[in-house]
């Protein structure tokens, strides 16, 4: 059987705001993808046991709060910690440049703005894939 | 008369066939903002059927679509309100003072996001949240700090807030006493809309039935202890916002304004009482005709509802008011200055929709919140429409259009195919639990999404007209670690003070009231001047009620 | 590859999550090694009692699995989910998204979830939903609940996977048991009438008990219809204690011996069948295939190509 990828997409923070978080959900489908949509108010604690036990490929999350420069490095740490640091965390928001930099260099894949096309997404899900 | 129109018809057809053989159009589709397709022409055989007496009426009678107001923007502009707020009580206050001091007389409350969802500034859930996107109260004591000196009853005060709104109301309502404002005499208006929180905005804490009971709990209040208090503000935004289209922005916000006006007759209210303090809002997106046909129909089915389903009797409970504010997501990252005319078009569509009130976006908000420039800007944009463009002079000049009033009766139909089908799933309730809207909404997002991808809609600075090496500046959002560290502080020392004894007594009351399904109001009151806080009342509601988790349908 | 195999093994037998996750897409993809991967574990399970839940959209499934999860918790039992939701043919992509009802259990060390898609396998999912619980058994997980939405095919392979079937309806749901051809009518061992606060309830419940009556049974075990409102966990414990009968009524005279038994049947046969049928449709094959679609179906019935096909195979079976 061919192998699927398998997609986390989670959105971290109080705020309620999933529309880009169902639209990118959609589009990996529509793309073949398996994606476990694990929805609003999710911890990284949460977001990295899930990810442990779904076996997923790619952790996407959405952040709009304005808290990513707390949340990525937290999940990246307990990736890490948890033995699953192979897999990709990407995500999207709104984040600076310079914050992006200060992720990527940490560790973080490549990061989408407002605007990004899910089909870069979606692309870019897949050349990592290819290159793993 | 129907002679003539066989005529038009037929030679419209001829008309639109020999357009198409001999012209060729370009390579777009030509949709809706919502996706429908839309006529090359309109034509008066599409408006056979139509009656002005009793489709459109004359303005300020029945059913109203062209205005609840006989003579609209003659008699009073509509009110332009921008909604702020942030940081500590102290901060918002002396905003506050100084919106006074410079003529307005209405202040409009924005929360942060754990007072939105009922929690105290010290749970850990709202750690890096506190104070963010608007002001952290936690208790009685910071909506003392945050009303201190301002004659509450000489001001109008418009808060938005939802799940918590009985809450925060009843905050409002003791510092009133405390100030020695008879509440009778309280202006203003609370959310309070919980459906479109399951439906769209997702910032619900309790369960659906115990959450509408607590809502017409405020409703019955209101009608007894402050008849001036706009109950519900029933909001379509939040549903546009998410990726509805626009017929079912107006279908699903009007289907759970009808739900609180049944809930509320359920628990034996005369309609004519409280149908007068419900108020709609409205956004205002991209799509300028589709946009001003929706506030029309709504007038008109709202006041036919009202009237023949629920047998209002005073005019007044007729009336559909409503506020507007531009759509958010419309605006663009890229290029953000583009974001000015988006804004000046929407606001068109909304006074030329016959809007009570209107907010205009700030050009830079998909980004961070708005710089002062930025507002003020937007605040021109509506003063320009006001007093340049002749708009408001004459009422709702366009009546009689084939295209508008076509527009119109669709909007119309479509919206009483979502009642039919809403019904069918046993009302608004059963329908949010099987998670109905909510994929309708996110299917419509993502249609919207693949329009864009497929360019078969094009936005400006984003598919297309693209400026290439374009950095987006994204200022920095200040993370004030002090406004939580503060509103920390303040709630120890509150907890240090306060008659613990009382607080748990009139905690209990609360408890009790709600295992009896008494009206809660009394006892929320009752709480907050002990100083019983957020979180801690409705904790004890979470043990009765249990929290609500979304369906996982897509 | 059998040291990576045997150390995945190992992993699962201490009840390692990563072990369990890893070991648990070898076997749905079907990767090398995981026949060798089910073969070392096959003598650790049996201890895992086995729940199907199913029922039509909106009806409450997950909910219901939340919240007799938190029971079996309480009572000290290590739970495993397997949670399924279809896949898309036109894309073969899935949504999976029960977890969003369950995200209280999500740092509850004692339980795993596991999302799963149907993917294509027609009739294989039965197969793998049960290797799928086989490593949570081996792993140490006393319950394992399948939960999957009933659509066609899907409920009866659950059931088929399952010690238990839980078969849940709304009070809206009259029209399902109005045509008793529904394949959730028959699989049920226990029936949960949810929502049961709404209106419509009681004429549910004994337009159910009716059909359930007429229905002819070739065995002892009569389900039952229970009330509950699982958001509230209303009737949750009841039910509970329904389960825990049907249970002593399997474990008696051997009902759970013979439904394993079959089951362990169901699966040599479908191994042995996709084993076959995968060696069977060689490159050589294929084009024999395409050739006579192309050029040769005029001249020859399908019969007897797949007779000339199978010719050598099946002298090996003389």
């Amino acid at each position: 059987m061919a192998r699927k990828l398998r997609v986390l997409i989670a959105k971290p923070g109080l705020d309620g705001h999933d529309r880009g978080a169902k639209v990118v959900a959609a589009a990996m489908r529509d793309a073949g993808f398996e994606v476990i949509y694990a929805g609003l108010r999710q911890t990284p604690e949460m977001i990295v046991e899930t990810a442990i036990q779904e076996d997923v490929d790619v952790i996407a999350l959405s952040i709009l709060s304005g808290a990513h420069m707390t949340i990525f490095p937290k999940v990246l740490d307990l990736m890490k910690e948890n033995g699953i640091n192979d897999k990709l965390l990407t995500g999207g928001g709104i984040i600076s440049e310079e914050d992006v930099e200060k992720l990527q260099k940490m560790g973080v894949g490549k990061l989408f703005g407002p605007g990004a096309s899910t089909r870069d997404a979606v692309q870019y899900v897949k050349e990592w894939a290819d290159e793993k | 008369m129907s002679k003539n129109i066989d005529k038009i018809s037929s030679r419209g057809k001829t008309w639109l066939k020999q357009t198409e053989e001999s012209s060729k159009n370009r390579d777009i589709k030509f949709i809706t903002a919502s996706s429908e397709p839309v006529e090359l022409l309109a034509t008066p055989d599409m408006l056979t059927d139509f009656d002005y007496e009793r489709d459109l009426g004359y303005p300020g009678e029945y059913p109203y679509t062209r205005g609840v107001h006989s003579n609209m923007y003659r008699g009073k502009l509509w009110t332009m309100r921008q909604f702020a707020g942030f940081g500590t009580p102290e901060d918002s206050n002396k905003r506050y003072h100084y919106l006074l001091k410079k003529g307005q007389n209405g202040l409009s409350i924005a929360f942060d996001l754990p007072t939105l969802m009922g929690l105290d500034a010290d749970d850990s859930f709202s750690e890096g949240e506190v104070g963010l996107c608007g002001v952290s109260v936690s208790s009685l004591k910071d909506m003392e700090i945050l009303l201190d000196k301002i004659p509450l009853d000489k001001v109008s005060t418009s808060m938005t807030i939802n799940s918590p709104a009985a809450i925060l109301f009843a905050f409002y309502i003791a510092v009133a006493e405390k100030q020695g404002v008879d509440p009778g005499k309280l202006r203003g208006t609370i959310q309070n809309d919980i459906l479109k929180e399951y439906i769209a905005q997702k910032e619900y804490i309790f369960p659906p039935e115990p959450s509408m009971s607590i809502i017409v709990d405020t409703i019955e209040y209101c009608t007894e202890h402050l008849p001036q208090w706009n109950t519900i503000s029933i909001s379509g935004y939040h549903i546009r916002e998410a990726g509805a289209t626009a017929a079912q922005e107006l279908a699903f916000t009007l289907a759970d304004g009808f739900a609180y006006v049944e809930a509320a007759m359920a628990r034996g209210l005369n309609i004519d009482d409280f149908a007068p303090r419900l108020s709609l809002f409205f956004n205002a997106h991209n799509d300028f005709f589709e946009e001003i046909a929706k506030y029309r129909a709504a007038r008109r089915i709202w006041a036919k509802h009202l009237k023949e389903k629920y047998e209002a009797k005073d005019e007044r409970s007729l009336l559909m008011r409503f506020h507007t504010q531009t759509a958010g997501c419309t605006l663009t990252a890229q290029q953000p200055e583009n974001n000015i005319s988006r804004v000046a078009y929407q606001a068109l569509a909304a006074v030329l929709g016959g809007t009570q009130s209107l907010h205009t976006n700030s050009m830079d908000e998909t980004l961070a919140l708005p710089s002062e420039k930025a507002v003020k800007i937007a605040l021109r944009t509506q003063q320009v429409l006001a007093y340049e463009t002749g708009v408001p002079n004459t009422i709702d000049p366009l009546a009689g259009s084939y295209f508008v009033e076509d527009l119109t009766n669709k909007m119309e139909q479509q919206a009483e195919d979502y009642f039919r089908k809403i019904d069918d799933m046993g009302g608004v309730i059963p329908a949010i639990e099987n998670g109905f809207f909510q994929s309708e909404i996110a299917r419509a997002a993502y249609q919207y999404q693949r329009e864009i991808e497929d360019k078969d809609r094009i936005i400006v600075g984003t598919n297309d007209f693209i400026e290439e090496d374009e950095k987006i500046e994204i200022p920095l959002l200040e993370i004030k670690k002090e406004v939580e560290e503060k509103q920390i502080e303040r709630l120890k020392e509150l907890k240090q003070t306060r008659d613990d004894k009382k607080v748990s007594n009139a905690l209990k009351q609360l408890e009790e009231a709600a295992a009896q399904g008494k009206n809660l109001m009394p006892e929320f009151i009752n709480c907050a001047k002990m100083y019983a806080t957020l979180g801690e009342m409705i904790n004890v509601l979470k043990q009765k009620y249990g929290e609500y988790v979304e369906p996982a349908e897509f | 590859m059998s040291k990576i195999i045997d150390e995945l093994t190992k992993g699962i037998l201490e009840g390692n999550r990563n072990a369990i996750a890893r070991a648990m897409t070898t076997i749905e993809n079907e990767e090398d090694g995981y026949v060798r991967l089910l073969s070392n574990i096959y003598e650790r399970i049996g201890r895992a009692y086995r729940i199907g839940i199913t029922g039509p959209p909106g009806s409450g499934k997950s909910t219901l699995t939340n919240h007799l999860t938190k029971i079996l918790r309480k009572e000290g039992f290590k739970v495993g989910i397997i949670a399924v939701d279809p896949t898309s043919p036109f894309t073969g992509g899935a949504i999976l998204g029960d977890r969003i009802r369950m995200h209280d259990l999500a740092l509850d060390k004692g339980v795993y979830i596991r999302s799963m898609a149907t993917r294509g396998s027609s009739g294989g999912l039965a197969r793998q939903a049960t290797e799928l619980a086989d490593v949570l058994d081996a792993a140490g997980y006393d319950y394992v609940i399948y939960e999957t939405v009933g659509v066609g095919q899907v409920e009866l392979d659950i059931a088929e996977a399952a010690d238990t079937t839980i078969v849940l309806l709304v009070p809206e749901s009259g029209d399902i048991i109005q045509s008793l051809k529904s394949g959730l009518m028959e699989i049920a061992d226990i029936f949960v009438l949810n929502k049961s606060d709404r209106p419509g309830a009681e004429r549910m419940q004994k337009d159910l008990e009716y059909a359930l009556h007429l229905r002819e049974s070739d065995h002892d075990w009569h389900p039952k219809v229970y009330q509950t409102v699982a958001n509230q966990g209303k009737g949750t414990e009841e039910l509970w204690t329904e389960m825990k009968n049907h249970r002593s009524y399997l474990d008696s005279e051997n009902h759970l011996v013979n439904k394993r038994d079959r089951r362990l049947k169901n699966r040599i046969e479908t191994v042995i069948r996709q084993r076959i049928e995968f060696h069977f449709w060689d490159d050589k094959r294929k084009k024999i295939l395409k050739n006579y679609l192309e050029s040769e179906k005029e001249k020859l019935s399908p019969y007897l190509l797949a007779e000339k096909m199978l010719e050598k195979l099946l002298k090996t079976f003389k």
